[in-house]
């Protein structure tokens, strides 16, 4: 399953090796879910705050539950604001 | 303490300057800077009057924290009735002038009247004098400022200044300070042009007292740390700037994009904070130079860029060449989402025509996405336009737009005029994107519905910084709402517009309050100032300023039929993104803040209010 994988500001190092920009396409087995890719990106706990799927908010506790389909985007950021 | 006590009253019609006491009265219950100039402001001139008139005044207001040593503490307000809106307006700008201009000794300037001839304000401590400015009449912001700080004989001086788009009528001009900071938004460029006024350059020398040294210094301590261990102002803003959130907005399908046909743009990834960064593939260096704080500021948010020299907007232009004030997302997301413009470079040289001439580039590009709307349309063609192909995405009509805009020539004169009345000329008002006349800022209402409510009951017309409820819908400060919903919406409205007219009157940056709520603030204006400031009495003073300003735009003669967004918001969906099918839901909020706030269901404050608010 193709899920394409989207790490920004201070979280680009942790796209796969030569990754250009902040994107990658990543393959991932049937029902894996969000907290498993976040588990397996290796990122530190607490270096990660907004993490979408295709756009939509994740809250932490949903995130053992929300399994990925064909062709979704996950999307993650440090604690990041502007104005 | 903390407050200078004194205000400088400046005639220009009489070539006056005068001393006088600042009401201290006042102060106790508007704090300072937008909230105690809103009230002189309110009581001072007829709130009918044409802001282009002699009788409009013109306030540049500190606050009392400001120029102390307290974090994000160089703010200043440039308080009048907006020539863009003709609601009250009140634009704030960071930089050194501020600072500067209370360590001189003054808490605020008035200026009343009109110049016969264009002068500037130089002010040396206790010592003010008008000065002629017909050789500075028709320079640019960045040949100003140098000028006058020559004249004023202290390099250390600090100017405010506009250029030329507010001597030549652009609605949307901006007063620029430190060459690339501005009290940004409504025209306060424009009044300021009005009056044949072209700079103040102001020396401090006098220092500030606060109530409580030893206090003071504890608080700010405390709120520094808090600044420093907080992940967003502490690590996120000084690396990436506000500019972090374009991928980040697009991703949640609310970046207004084409004069908000659209909620995404294709385009996002190559003008935000990450490809501000990268080298260019041209000459290997990135936009990005450094980072830049204002006065006093622990943050460092603002942006320092370069230019790449082989770009066609700026080849064989070497004043373009150094380094500059870089994007901001507000500035970027105009410039190139509203446009379609995908083009960093050219998006980075428009923003320095905006500071170099001084208008504010929200406006700007908003109107030329309005303009480029209508012009795909066939609305306007090259003949109007002048010869410039006005299309969707194109960099070279957008850097061509913004050199005639800046200066007030061709079609830049009727850019100059706003997307409302633009559209209005050319017979589709309904293209514009507006609220009481002032363009949208960067998220649209229908992919975030809280600032659906926030665009269409600002004080000031369209504005993301009078209740920026995106801190709590996206970026989940101080807690995550959801953002396709309505309900509760209202409260947090209300409550964000509350407490971020304490900030805005206190002389610090409301972009501490990604890490501090008024818990934070209220320690160090108590220790700073006479009486006792609390949470309480801070979130009590934004809403009575939040009052006052709104009685201020009923007398002007706004209504609640003003508290409204383009069709194009409420009636047309977002074709994509979560927001995919959904349009603004304002009517379901609308009666509920009116009702929260103790208004009429016409949105007129009841005596009730009034009288709890000592109003």
């Amino acid at each position: 399953m193709k899920v394409t994988l989207k790490l920004y500001a201070s979280l680009k190092p942790y796209l796969p090796q030569g990754t250009r920009g902040n994107e990658a396409e990543i393959d991932l087995p049937e029902g894996a879910s969000v907290q498993s890719v976040l588990d397996g990106i290796g990122m530190p706990e607490g270096l990660y705050k907004l993490v979408l799927v295709n756009g939509v908010f994740i809250v932490p506790e949903e995130r053992e539950t929300k399994l990925f389909v064909e062709g979704d985007a996950l999307a993650i950021w440090p604690p990041v604001a502007g104005g | 303490m903390a407050w200078a006590e004194k205000i400088l009253r400046v005639n220009l019609t009489d070539g006056t300057c005068e001393s006088e006491p600042l009401n201290m009265e006042w102060a106790a219950k508007y704090l300072g800077q937008r909230g105690l100039a809103s009230k002189y402001l309110a009581e001072e001139i007829d709130p009918k009057v044409d802001p282009l008139s002699p009788d409009n005044k013109l306030i540049f207001a500190t606050g009392p924290l400001t120029g102390t040593s307290a974090s994000t503490s160089g703010r200043y307000s440039v308080i009048t009735k907006g020539a863009l809106t003709g609601a009250i307006a009140c634009s704030n700008s960071g930089g050194y002038f501020g600072a500067e201009l209370k360590m001189a000794g003054w808490d605020m300037i008035i200026f009343e009247g009109k110049a016969a001839s264009p002068v500037y304000l130089a002010i040396h401590d206790d010592h003010a004098e008008l000065r002629s400015a017909e050789h500075l009449w028709g320079k640019s912001v960045w040949e100003t400022e140098p000028a006058v700080k020559v004249e004023m004989g202290d390099p250390q001086s600090r100017v405010s200044s506009i250029g030329k788009a507010g001597e030549s009528g652009v609605l949307y001009a901006c007063v620029v300070n430190d060459l690339h900071r501005a009290a940004g938004r409504s025209g306060v460029g424009t009044v300021m042009g009005s009056k044949n006024l072209k700079a103040i350059g102001v020396r401090g020398t006098l220092g500030i007292k606060v109530k409580d040294p030893a206090a003071f210094l504890t608080a700010t301590a405390d709120a520094k740390a808090v600044l420093a261990e907080n992940a967003v102002t502490g690590q996120g803003l000084p690396a990436f700037g506000t500019q972090v959130l374009m991928n980040v907005i697009n991703e949640t399908g609310a970046l207004p994009t084409r004069n908000m046909r659209d909620v995404q743009f294709e385009g996002a990834s190559k003008i935000g904070a990450e490809a501000m960064v990268e080298p260019r593939e041209s000459d290997g260096k990135p936009n990005l130079l450094t980072n830049q704080a204002c006065f006093g500021c622990t943050i460092a948010c603002g942006r320092i860029s370069q230019l790449d020299q082989g770009h066609f907007t700026v080849q064989n232009k070497p004043e373009y060449w150094g380094a500059s004030g870089g994007l901001e997302y507000e500035a970027a997301w105009a410039l190139g989402a509203a446009t379609g413009v995908d083009d960093l470079e050219c998006l980075t040289y428009v923003n320095y025509l905006c500071n170099e001439h001084g208008m504010d580039p929200i406006s700007f590009g908003s109107t030329v996405g309005a303009a480029m709307d209508m012009f795909e349309e066939g609305v306007l063609t090259t003949e109007q336009t002048g010869g410039i192909e006005l299309k969707f995405g194109s960099a070279e009509a957008l850097s061509a737009i913004a050199e005639l805009t800046g200066i007030g020539e061709g079609f830049g004169a009727e850019i100059g005029i706003g997307s409302r009345r633009l559209c209005k000329k050319y017979g589709r008002p309904e293209l514009s994107m507006t609220v009481k006349s002032q363009e949208f800022p960067a998220y649209d209402p229908r992919g975030i519905q809280g600032m659906g409510l926030t665009y269409a009951t600002s004080n000031r017309g369209a504005c993301h910084l009078r209740s920026y409820t995106v801190a709590s819908e996206v970026l989940g400060i101080p807690i995550k709402t959801d953002p396709l919903e309505t309900e509760g919406k209202a409260g947090l409205v209300t409550a964000f517009q509350d407490a971020t007219a304490a900030v805005d009157s206190s002389g610090l940056c409301v972009f501490t309050t990604f890490a501090w709520t008024l818990d934070n603030f209220a320690p160090q204006i108590d220790a700073a100032c006479e009486g006792e400031w609390t949470p309480e009495r801070l979130a009590e003073t934004g809403e009575r300023i939040w009052n006052l300003e709104r009685n201020f735009n009923l007398a002007a003669g706004f209504t609640a039929k003003d508290d409204s967004l383009p069709k194009r918001l409420t009636e047309e969906a977002a074709k994509t993104g979560p927001a995919e099918g959904k349009a603004s839901g304002l009517a379901q909020m609308l009666p509920e803040y009116y009702a929260g706030r103790g208004w009429t269901e016409e949105g007129v404050p009841t005596n009730q209010t009034l009288d709890r608010l000592d109003l």
